[in-house]
């Protein structure tokens, strides 16, 4: 194998596990992160003349264990850095989940620095995601850490009594970087990476209902990528999709994690919301959208969790059953100040009042244009707008 | 705090004004700084006409150096500007990516100067 290919797929599947189990036995995420990538420059330099080692994430443990002693030697700090099986090492990747997740830790940090610590992604490609300056974010990223390490947050994973209420800020932060990937037709990559993170949860944690639905609404929605994209780049609403561009093994999965979880009859926010995916999925079969499913699923998701989100969800479906009178009935309730930057609200808000009131459907869907950072988006409804005038 | 954004347009954006695509060019335009006025964050602003309307003067030593356009031709020239009142970098920063500019040219935020200390 191509030595330059070998390292960047060792980098890709063994980051996460060796910064996690480094960072475990020393508590310094950021010293763990160092040793590592002198480790990969190390490889970098060896493996094209010396040949790719047998198991190449051994060798990469033994080089970034050395360094480490190395640096605390130098330093000199005490180390305590048991010599390690580094073929059969143990997997500390959920206490790193759990760490990143800690109610200690920023929250505006958490998301980051899981993509950082789990994934290895740098804090460049981090910042774009989340909209903050790549100063900004490195300074976030060194905080936590320096955090992690000073205020003596434990490397173990909560007991029991936390898990739920643990899990859930994991799961939270997973779904933020999915969020955070979502905006780009063209993906940024980090739908994959949430994605990634999500399979690795769910197989740490198998008897968690709510990781596998995670699991399944983000693998429902990556499905209709394609399809959310005309030829010309044009942006395509869920009900005007050619389903037969969804992918079907993706839809498959989210399928499969989706019945799993509900064996475990431990109903949970992103279940409900997966399941709210699922119905919309069934069209490709039934050739129409379940309505009142719809509706009925969002009154039980904001039993779980009353997000804007989830109102004007239900909104939607109000529309569709009892039309927009109703529809907007509903949005009005809502809270002035919480809806006037939330441009899915006035999205919806536009489409409802198309059918009833011209002048204010226009400016509603300037408000939503106005409000939103996709090109093809805001195409589509200053498109819309046209048509209101 | 108070940021300047300054809107950075490609020159085929810019043709965009006086081409059959000027109506959905002025729309989003519109839509943006219309969301920005109903949040209440906005502060003032104007557009600028392109860069083939501007002359530059200079001074060297006594003479006036005075000079048809912009001095460098770069990719990317000044559009138009707005100034945000807003809590921090992070909002203005979400503000700025929401601009058409954002998707075709960048949009350059800077915190504005505050007043020099009185003597």
């Amino acid at each position: 194998m191509d030595p330059n290919a070998a390292v960047d797929r060792a980098a890709r599947a063994s980051y996460g596990r060796l910064v996690a189990y480094l960072a475990s036995r020393t508590r310094d995420v950021a010293a763990a992160e160092d040793a590592l990538s002198e480790a990969f420059r190390l490889a970098l330099e060896t493996w094209p003349s010396a040949g790719v080692p047998l198991n190449p994430e051994a060798w990469l443990l033994t080089a970034a264990r050395r360094k480490l002693i190395d640096a605390a030697r130098r330093e000199r700090l005490p180390v305590y850095l048991d010599r390690p099986d580094s073929r059969n090492f143990p997997d500390e990747r959920l206490k790193l989940l759990f760490i990143c997740a800690h109610p200690a830790i920023d929250p505006m940090a958490r998301t980051p620095l899981m993509l950082q610590t789990v994934l290895g992604l740098d804090a460049q490609r981090i910042a774009g995601a989340f909209l903050v300056s790549p100063t900004a974010m490195s300074q976030r990223l060194v905080r936590a850490k320096q955090k992690i390490r000073d205020a003596g947050i434990p490397f173990e994973l909560p007991g029991r009594e936390h898990w739920a209420e643990r899990l859930e800020a994991v799961l939270e932060a997973i779904y933020g970087a999915y969020g955070a990937g979502w905006d780009d037709s063209e993906s940024n990559g980090l739908a994959d990476e949430a994605i990634w993170l999500a399979r690795v949860a769910s197989s740490l944690v198998p008897d968690s209902a709510e990781a596998l639905g995670l699991l399944a609404l983000m693998l429902h929605c990556e499905a209709r990528r394609p399809a959310r994209r005309g030829p010309d780049g044009a942006f395509v609403p869920l009900a005007e999709q050619d389903v037969s561009r969804w992918s079907r093994a993706m839809v498959f999965e989210a399928e499969e994690c989706l019945s799993r979880a509900a064996k475990m009859d431990s109903p949970g926010r992103f279940q409900i919301e997966a399941a709210i995916q699922s119905v919309h999925t069934l069209r490709a079969a039934t050739g129409s959208t379940n309505w009142p499913a719809i509706r009925t699923l969002y009154d039980k998701l904001i039993d779980y969790a009353p997000t804007l989100g989830a109102f004007v969800g239900r909104a939607v479906a109000i529309g569709e059953l009892d039309g927009p009178t109703a529809a907007l009935a509903e949005l009005d309730s809502l809270p002035e100040e919480r809806v006037s930057n939330y441009q899915p609200y006035w999205a919806v808000r536009a489409h409802l009042l198309a059918a009833v009131n011209a002048p204010l459907a226009a400016q509603a869907y300037s408000r939503a244009a106005g409000l939103t950072g996709d090109e093809a988006v805001r195409r589509f409804l200053i498109g819309k707008l046209g048509n209101c005038v | 705090m108070t940021y300047a954004m300054m809107f950075y347009e490609t020159p085929e954006a810019m043709a965009e004004r006086n081409s059959d695509k000027a109506p959905a060019y002025w729309a989003a335009w519109t839509s943006y700084i219309d969301s920005m006025g109903k949040a209440g964050v906005m502060k003032g602003g104007q557009g600028l006409q392109p860069p083939q309307m501007a002359t530059t003067v200079r001074l060297k030593g006594s003479q006036r150096l005075v000079q048809d356009g912009p001095y460098a031709d770069t990719k990317e020239q000044l559009g138009g500007f707005v100034t945000i009142d807003v809590e921090n970098l992070d909002q203005a920063l979400e503000w700025a990516a929401r601009s058409p500019a954002a998707s075709q040219g960048s949009v350059e935020v800077r915190p504005i100067l505050p007043p020099p200390p009185a003597r």
